[in-house]
């Protein structure tokens, strides 16, 4: 008990004074979850949108795998990964192994089901509100693909926001493929792991409440901008 | 003089029979398909308008005839009104410029220039489908189809949706429409088609169809719907 809350008010100043340390590493984690949502966005959305639109053979065996990877476990994420980048993999050669371009590769892998799933979703629920309109206005299918991701921009946020919540706190991935490097890819949760078994509590726990705040904040935000956006745009 | 002509047009969906053995030409500038709930009329309509392929029989058409439809409810994108119909414009193919100065053209004619860069879906339903007329006139379209354009609109919209039925009818585009609205088919068509159970019960002119249909069924109907 004592041990908690001692932990608790040195994790508070750590957070109050904004520890250099601390900052670097939660910069770090956003930033490379950011770019890992970007990057899941652009290539998982259009083809969300393709599974949902298109007509092309293969088209019901991909959802299905795309629904399946959704659960896609990040330590296989990060292995297989792990495997192509390192030295005698077949992208060994470009170096990136235990860098934070691997880790952002490993957790674009990660979340690109779970954004293409969502997105097809969304998608799919539109594209049966609009599909006779957009074929009688003589829109393709690729062009009614195009039409209804920019519609349902403000529920494909949700989409995007799973993503970056699943790559913001999952563990196993960047641990592999990133190597928890001090000061040089050392994110949030492999901080919080390594720190924990070191015994150093107030450092994991600051971090710790950094993450939910930022997974809490991010969400909040998204809910209002979708709120706000329905009652603006119907 | 028969502009669309339907050969022994039959759709089934999973062994049903929707639309069974339907021949006919249709060729008056006004054509209300009416018959009872179910009848089939909407799905006669997407056949026509190509949403739908029949599962037998064929449908001729003059090579260049451009169409349009609109629907019972308006689908509308996250936009302004404005720009959902420069949308269609560009769809086919028009400049952007133009697209604006068409799109304009076509709020106005239906009496909507005011709301042009009002967010579409937040209009009323009466708004909206006047939009929605105005993209689908806005493209010109030689026959324009319009499934139950009233039917879930207040008196007042309805008769503004009618007016504008009648100035693009005016404008020599063909139209033809379903409705279950008696009153509405008689004030607008120039022909009927009854429809029941998937079949074309009769086609007559108008005038002939409300004085004295030829079947018993169009008159049941005619009497069970008017109060
Ligand atoms: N996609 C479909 N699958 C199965 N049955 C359908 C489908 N579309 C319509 N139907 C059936 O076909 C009949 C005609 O429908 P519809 O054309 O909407 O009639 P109407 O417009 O005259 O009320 C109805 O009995 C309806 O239940
Ligand atoms: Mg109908």
């Amino acid at each position: 008990m004592y041990e908690i809350s001692t932990s608790l008010g040195l994790a508070g100043s750590l957070v109050a004074v904004g520890d250099a340390k601390l900052m670097a590493i939660v910069l770090l984690s956003l930033q490379v979850s950011f770019t890992a949502t970007l990057l899941a966005c652009l290539f998982g959305m259009p083809i969300g949108a393709l599974l949902a639109v298109g007509r092309f053979p293969g088209r019901r065996p991909l959802i299905v795998l795309f629904n399946g990877l959704m659960g896609l476990p990040p330590v296989v994420v990060g292995l297989l990964v792990y495997l192509l980048l390192s030295r005698a993999g077949p992208l060994g050669s470009f170096g990136l192994l235990f860098t934070p371009q691997a880790m952002v590769i490993a957790q674009t892998i990660l979340i690109l089901p779970i954004v293409t799933a969502l997105t097809r979703q969304v998608i799919e629920d539109a594209w049966l509100e609009h599909r006779e309109q957009l074929r009688s206005l003589g829109a393709s299918r690729t062009r009614s693909a195009q039409t209804l991701l920019w519609d349902s921009r403000f529920s494909l946020s949700t989409a995007g926001l799973a993503g970056f919540g699943r790559a913001v706190a999952e563990v196993g991935a960047v641990m592999i493929v990133g190597g928890n490097i001090d000061s040089l890819t050392r994110v949030m949760t492999t901080t919080i792991a390594l720190e924990t078994s070191k015994g150093d509590l107030p450092l994991a726990l600051a971090l710790g409440l950094i993450l939910i705040a930022v997974v809490l904040l991010v969400n909040t935000a998204a809910f209002v901008l979708r709120q706000w956006a329905e009652r603006h745009w119907g | 003089m028969g502009w669309l002509q339907l050969h022994q047009l039959g759709l089934s969906e999973k062994n049903v029979a929707i639309i069974v053995e339907v021949t006919l030409k249709v060729g008056a500038g006004r054509t209300a398909i009416i018959g009872p709930n179910g009848a089939g009329k909407s799905t006669l309509l997407r056949l026509m308008h190509g949403l739908l392929r029949p599962s037998s029989g064929h449908l001729d058409w003059p090579q260049t005839l451009t169409q349009g439809m609109v629907f019972q409810r308006p689908v509308m994108l996250r936009t302004t009104a404005l720009a959902n119909i420069e949308y269609a414009l560009k769809l086919r193919g028009f400049a952007a410029a133009e697209c604006h100065q068409r799109a304009l053209d076509a709020l106005a004619r239906v009496g909507l220039t005011g709301i042009a860069a009002r967010q579409a879906r937040c209009l009323s339903g009466g708004e909206q489908q006047r939009v929605a007329l105005a993209r689908a006139w806005a493209l010109e379209p030689q026959v324009l189809f319009l499934d139950e354009p009233t039917a879930s609109l207040d008196p007042g919209s309805s008769r503004e949706v009618e007016r504008i039925i009648h100035e693009i009818a005016a404008g020599g585009t063909r139209i033809v429409m379903t409705t279950h609205n008696l009153g509405q088919a008689r004030r607008i068509a120039e022909e009927v088609i009854y429809l029941e159970g998937g079949r074309v019960v009769e086609q007559t002119p108008a005038d002939a169809f409300f004085c004295q249909p030829r079947t018993t069924a169009a008159r049941n109907f005619i009497q069970e719907e008017t109060p």
